[in-house]
């Protein structure tokens, strides 16, 4: 075990223990450290239990006595009430539990998308930002050609054709082809991020050390640089999450995202527009829920940005 | 200065290329190709399609047939027929992006009013009452999904609130002009109320904050103490030499927004059936009218291109430190 620790590292250890003996022997770990900081972020805090809540609220669907495709024409356009909590939609559906349901979709196409699209951004910037040179070159101007395209535009176009390639038609109506779209148009900006971090890490004692050793590009690239850019990874996760989420329920509520009768709340949204003068409480509570999850998102991306960042002192 | 533009010009044709001939892959990818609605027409004839083929070139290899593609878009103007309006697409194109430059240009000026004055006091009394209330407003701002926000502000100022001035709604729901009535420029401004309101609360929210940190980063250099110690009042410091240097990186982000900035406008006008090229977009995109997608998408993508460089110019000509050789 001993052994796979960089010697540099080792000596630092040392000469830390020497130096500061007031200090308890054992060292807190990186990510105590990194809660105890979060924590002092009061609304990225109430922001992660929002989180928490919204999620398991989302998956306890089922407990609902209602169910989310079946209709009951007699009651439709009820208001909202202590029967129908969110009211009922055209075709007398439950608008809470529809919300329910389409969170599930909603949050799942959230977090896959900004997971692929995260993969692949690190992969390109690491790539670029390690090897430099005509490779850096190349990936950077694909990256530069996929930032000047107006994003809501190319999605539509491409989603609209992976649904009409012959090779994916048992996907037609699937999520997955969302959650691919979205990533494919999503990855640069964690791409650039992750550049700029191998760009200066690549430098650094520690990796000429463990290059010394005799470590792999391989390993430097992922055991080495990686786990040292996690910070600004992370926030820049919950930019992708954030927009993954907003552009998912966009796509869907222009009818090119999830399709019915799987509901997110795009699309839940989507079909409350046309009722919106009829029914305007139809309109209200799918988009909050958006807003609600995004900013929450937005806040914890805030409080982890304040507590990977060594220099930020909380003036208050 | 015109070396530099030539050159960036350039710079900019090799990244024209790889977007066009993505694009063109992706048009080409669709089983049928262009022709897809003449094969499901049981009256042409297998012999009349062959000869559509010929004529429209699709029997050649496909690389000629970009190169042919790329020519008659950018040397001849010709941008392909819409098939369902059966029209040249550049002459629909050209009709409407006057609707849209002017819909985002008033919301371009309506967010820098706001966010430039609200950056500059949040940077200068930072965690004051009005920065923190600024703050959670602009998380606000910055998470509302633009659609939602659309249709809730129809729902309180066309549906709910009632115009003080005359029977009717307090703002129009959509369109440009007052239909049957004849166009004049009040009418216009009292249609554009709601669309720019929707537009801009997001970008007021975003520029805001991105001010704000920016200048309390140059307010932290040495050369405002310096400023600050010969005595200069403290309204030249701030905008003399706060603000300039401020603004600096806020024209490049406004730039590197654009994609998404015209991604908005499906939605804007969508909601507000805003004749412009947003609209033109998602009815095309219905229809699958895929001559009028590659238009659009191409000349959003030169726009963007546009001002980016023009973005650059202005860096230079606000920062005197940057030099164009």
């Amino acid at each position: 075990m001993a052994g796979s620790i960089p010697a540099s590292a080792m000596i630092k250890q040392l000469t830390a223990s020497e130096s500061f003996s007031s200090m308890p022997p054992q060292a807190e770990s990186f990510s105590a450290l990194i809660w105890k900081r979060f924590k002092r972020h009061r609304l990225a805090l109430i922001s992660a239990g929002v989180l928490l809540l919204m999620t398991a609220l989302v998956f306890a669907a089922p407990l609902s006595r209602y169910s989310a495709t079946e209709q009951d024409p007699v009651n439709k356009f009820e208001r909202p009430s202590a029967e129908h909590w969110f009211g009922t939609d055209e075709l007398g559906r439950d608008v809470f539990t529809r919300i329910l349901y389409g969170g599930q979709v909603s949050l799942a196409v959230g977090t896959f998308s900004t997971l692929f699209s995260l993969m692949l951004g690190i992969v390109v910037g690491a790539l670029s930002g390690y090897y430099g040179g005509w490779i850096d070159n190349l990936l950077m101007r694909i990256t530069d050609t996929f930032l000047i395209m107006p994003v809501v535009f190319v999605l539509i176009l491409f989603s609209a054709l992976l649904r009409e390639l012959p090779a994916l038609a048992d996907l037609r109506s699937s999520v997955w082809l969302v959650i691919i779209a979205i990533s494919v148009f999503a990855w640069m900006w964690p791409a650039r991020i992750a550049r700029g971090l191998f760009l200066v890490l690549r430098e650094r004692e520690f990796v000429s050390a463990s290059r010394a050793l005799g470590a792999s590009d391989f390993r430097l690239i992922f055991m080495r640089i990686l786990p040292n850019s996690i910070g600004p990874l992370l926030v820049s996760a919950t930019l992708e999450m954030a927009f993954a989420i907003i552009t998912e329920s966009g796509l869907s509520y222009l009818g090119f995202g999830v399709q019915p009768p799987t509901p997110s709340w795009g699309n839940i949204l989507e079909s409350a527009q046309i009722h919106v003068y009829r029914a305007p409480w139809l309109a209200v509570f799918p988009g909050l829920m958006i807003f609600i999850t995004v900013i929450a998102i937005n806040f914890i991306g805030d409080g982890l940005r304040d507590a990977f960042d060594p220099y930020v002192v909380h003036e208050k | 200065m015109s070396t530099y533009i030539t050159r960036r010009v350039l710079q900019a044709i090799p990244l024209m290329l790889l977007l066009s001939i993505f694009l063109f892959a992706v048009v080409r990818l669709m089983p049928g190709g262009p022709l897809a609605q003449a094969e499901r027409n049981p009256n042409v004839t297998p012999e009349q399609l062959a000869a559509m083929r010929v004529r429209l070139g699709l029997d050649q290899p496909l690389p000629v047939q970009y190169v042919k593609w790329m020519r008659a878009f950018v040397l001849e103007g010709d941008w392909g027929y819409s098939i369902k309006f059966r029209r040249p697409v550049a002459e629909m194109i050209w009709e409407r992006l006057p609707a849209t430059l002017l819909l985002f240009g008033f919301s371009f000026l309506v967010t820098i009013l706001i966010a430039i004055p609200v950056g500059i006091y949040s940077a200068i009394k930072p965690y004051s009452f009005f920065d923190n209330l600024i703050t959670t407003l602009s998380f606000a701002g910055q998470s509302v999904p633009v659609y939602w926000f659309g249709l809730i502000l129809i729902l309180v100022f066309y549906l709910t609130l009632q115009n003080p001035f005359s029977e009717g709604p307090m703002f129009p729901a959509g369109g440009m002009y007052t239909i049957g009535k004849e166009e004049n420029f009040l009418d216009l401004l009292w249609h554009l109320v709601l669309p720019i309101a929707a537009t801009s609360v997001g970008w007021v929210a975003w520029y805001s904050r991105f001010l704000r940190s920016s200048m309390r980063d140059v307010l932290n250099e040495d050369f405002i103490r310096t400023a600050r110690a010969k005595g200069l009042p403290m309204r030249m410091v701030h905008f003399k030499h706060g603000l300039r240097n401020a603004l600096l990186p806020l024209v490049t982000l406004m730039a590197l927004d654009l994609p998404s900035v015209f991604g908005g406008a499906v939605f804007i006008e969508t909601i507000f059936s805003w004749p412009g090229m947003g609209r033109l977009f998602w009815d095309a995109a219905r229809g699958r009218d895929y001559p009028i997608l590659l238009a659009t998408v191409m000349i959003e993508a030169a726009l963007i291109l546009f001002f980016n460089l023009v973005a650059d110019i202005l860096y230079g000509w606000l920062d005197p430190r940057i030099r164009y050789d």
